[in-house]
């Protein structure tokens, strides 16, 4: 009886439109047709037994939609991370059911906490099978319920142009996030009367808030009141591309700007009102005067405990002002005293003409002091040291200068990741990719290689710790394959050195399972046929980038550093701001 | 502080959607005490009634991270001074018992009434709010209980105003808008 889903949905009625619009095609067909409506032309996935019906049909459009084969399919979640961060378009990835389906666990998650748009398709066991733990069946739509923005299961051929519709819709609009769209065997095998609509509505969904105006002035208020106004810049400025109005109100009001780590490249690192980064191993600055400012303009960020350190010693005498597309992250970790819940672009747009010109160089100066008080206990010795083994950050100077800063910066997770944040003096906008909320170990391969193809004519580098690299390092089989031009650098103290640090500042030095006695990483990427060299000496850096800058194609440099290097400053985990240390 | 709240949900129809409300309790170990769904007077339209025991400033951020959910219209949290519930339950009792003058007297008591009588046994019903049913089940318990069973909790808001409305607007509108 149930079999009847399998079979074309025919009826008389289908029949005679048939004949007016002859587009009676295969699920299968239907999906492909659909991304290209969506103006999808790359696709990272990889192909296994309940998505062979939709893999046949995209050998028909390969003219139309590139097709990357990953070597795993988290690796093709990151790899579509990338792509969007770097290129603005939504990445799109298919997968199998079952385990390849579980998975995409790991970037779905990454997806979601960092509000990145991805549309996954997965295939799944015919509708028949469904919970009868079928070959690779798995209740993929409950694994992912609660690290998607959106999910669903489709199950007749006639309703996945809709879901795919919708599924573009929710991933892009409001606050972004990962949607995944499961369709079963005999949903692609069936037939329907195809036509593409494209979704711009949801009766329950409202993504862009109505601004409050009277917020809006209130907050003009605040700022035009303030004598310690301060910025704390976030993601959401990017997502809204609202980067232009950010500098704008920073210059109209003089007010420094500090940026989260997802937030890094919204404002020039050069820029003089930009003061620095936020968080646990921000800049010294930013951290500090988080207690010191009147006013706190928070943009299109989320109050994360990496940033607030101890909640109740935060910024207990500013006003808080917070800009937030999604209302559930106003008050969640910190109360506002103005919440404005409103796109940052929108948001920004109708408070700058509020805002009065104004000039609070004796508040910028404190930073600058704290500047200074950084440059001199850490900031100088790690970017020039002139004895002892290299330093991660004099490498990432180095990648920095060399590149003008306009290089797109891919960095995984541990020291690496902020040493890379911290010393990476961005210039443009969405050229700082890296996985901030979960933390995600082995995201920076696939991510550079996504961010590759999404900006091909920018350079990726993507700076990997020891660690991270051999969570994702089979990635460069997809590298080599689609000739991907990442340029990779690991750097390499055969430690997981994040984790090494915590074990000798809070765990009396019991180094527990953090050595890592390593393989040789330039034969690792020879065998994929993508040229490397490893550099030991100071002597050899400055040449050893501009080779692998100016080697066409992908490039994989291992700088062997300083093994029990720490990263300052710190604020150690759920302490207040004010206990960061410098050393 | 710890006490009894009720959380009322207004959701589209939509499979699993159950699982997406519940999974944000979960997250942060708030236990569910009763949980009733139904369709409302609008068709596609469903209310989710939720009791649970928590403090009020950690349930607003739970309803506010429900109301974030695509398929999910409003959420909101009452203590108990701001609804006015109802739970329903029913006994079933063995026929014997009613040689026992007393049960009509708990019957009339207790405004319960009989559904159905059969040679071995009887069903009651009583709504009424958790203490009460519980009171009448303790006397209930002497005269030979087979079953007992009870629903999770209706609630109405006292400060609701046009919620009828608003359902009925909503119904006036698609559910989306796949456009050409």
């Amino acid at each position: 009886m149930q079999q009847k889903d399998v079979l074309p949905m025919k009826s008389e009625d289908s029949d005679k439109r048939e004949a007016a619009t002859p587009e009676i095609i295969t699920g299968a067909e239907a999906v492909i047709r659909s991304l290209i409506a969506e103006d999808v032309d790359t696709i990272f996935g990889y192909p296994g037994g309940a998505i062979m019906p939709i893999y046949d049909a995209l050998y028909d459009f390969q003219n139309k939609v590139h097709h990357i084969l990953v070597r795993h399919e988290q690796g093709a979640t990151h790899a579509a991370q990338g792509y969007t961060r770097a290129g603005g378009k939504t990445g799109v990835v298919f997968a199998t059911s079952g385990p390849g389906a579980t998975n995409l666990v790991t970037g779905l998650a990454d997806a979601y906490m960092d509000s990145t748009p991805m549309v996954c398709i997965t295939g799944q066991v015919a509708a028949v099978l469904l919970g009868t733990d079928a070959f690779q069946e798995t209740d993929v739509i409950g694994i992912t319920t609660p690290i998607t923005k959106w999910n669903i299961q489709v199950t007749r051929p006639e309703d996945i142009p809709g879901a795919i519709a919708k599924a573009f819709y929710v991933a892009k609009s409001g606050r972004p996030g990962p949607v995944l769209v499961d369709i079963t065997k005999n949903a692609q095998v069936g037939k329907l009367d195809f036509q593409y609509k494209a979704c711009d509505y949801i009766r329950s969904y409202k993504p862009v808030p109505v601004l409050d105006m009277e917020a809006v002035q209130k907050a003009a208020d605040v700022i035009n009141n303030a004598k310690k106004p301060y910025i704390l810049a976030g993601h959401g400025i990017l997502i809204s591309g609202a980067e232009k109005l950010l500098v704008e109100l920073s210059d109209k009001a003089q007010i420094p700007v500090a940026s989260t780590l997802l937030g890094l490249s919204a404002m020039s690192t050069s820029h003089p009102n930009y003061v620095g980064m936020l968080g646990m191993h921000g800049n010294y600055g930013p951290n500090i005067n988080t207690n010191e400012a009147d006013v706190i303009i928070a943009i299109g960020m989320r109050f994360d405990d990496r940033v607030t350190g101890e909640v109740n010693s935060y910024a207990r005498q500013a006003q808080i002002i917070h800009i937030e597309i999604d209302k559930a992250e106003i008050n969640k970790i910190i109360n506002a005293d103005v919440a404005v819940h409103a796109d940052a672009k929108d948001a920004l747009t109708a408070l700058l003409p509020l805002i009065n010109k104004a000039d609070h160089a004796e508040w910028l100066e404190t930073f600058r002091a704290a500047d200074r008080m950084e440059e001199e206990k850490v900031t100088r010795k790690e970017l020039y040291p002139t004895e002892g083994q290299l330093k991660m950050a004099e490498v990432v100077r180095l990648i920095s200068e060399q590149t003008n800063g306009e290089a797109i910066l891919v960095t995984d997770v541990g020291q690496h990741q902020m040493i890379a944040s911290r010393y990476y003096r961005f210039k443009n906008p969405n050229t700082n990719i890296t996985s901030g909320g979960m933390g995600t170990m082995g995201f920076s391969l696939p991510a550079a290689m996504g961010a590759k193809v999404g900006a091909p004519d920018k350079t990726v580098v993507a700076v990997i710790g020891d660690g991270c690299f051999q969570m994702t390092l089979q990635e460069l089989g997809t590298i080599y394959q689609t000739q991907i031009g990442v340029k990779i650098v690991i750097l390499n103290n055969n430690f997981l050195g994040m984790v090494r640090q915590w074990q000798q500042l809070f765990f009396d030095k019991r180094y527990s399972s953090t050595e890592m006695i390593n393989p040789d990483f330039v034969q690792i990427a020879k065998g994929f046929f993508v040229p490397g060299r490893k550099v030991t000496e100071r002597s050899e850096i400055a040449g050893a980038v501009k080779e692998m800058l100016d080697t066409p194609g992908a490039y994989l440099l291992e700088v062997v550093v300083e093994q029990e290097d720490n990263v300052f400053p710190m604020v150690p985990a759920g302490a207040p701001l004010t206990s960061i240390r410098l050393e | 502080m710890q006490k009894e709240y009720t959380v009322t949900v207004y959701t589209e129809d939509r499979c699993g959607i159950t699982n997406r409300i519940t999974v944000i309790f979960t997250r942060r170990g708030i236990n569910i005490t009763s949980l009733t769904t139904a369709e409302t007077e609008v068709p596609g339209i469903y209310k989710f009634v939720i009791t649970v025991m928590s403090n009020r400033e950690l349930l607003e951020k739970v309803v506010g991270q429900i109301e974030r959910l695509i398929e999910i219209h409003r959420a909101f949290v009452h203590d108990e001074d701001e609804v006015v519930y109802q739970e329903l339950a029913l006994y079933k009792v063995s026929t014997k018992s009613l040689h026992n003058g007393d049960i009509e007297k708990i019957i009339r008591d207790n405004n319960a009434r009989i559904l159905t009588i059969t040679p071995d046994y009887f069903v009651l019903e009583k709504t009424g709010h958790q203490q009460e049913l519980i009171g009448m089940l303790q006397k209930l318990e002497p005269y030979g209980l087979i079953e007992y069973t009870k629903s999770g909790r209706v609630a109405i808001v006292k400060w609701s105003r046009r919620f009828h409305e608003h359902l009925k607007d909503l119904s006036l509108l698609e559910a989306d808008n796949l456009k050409d």
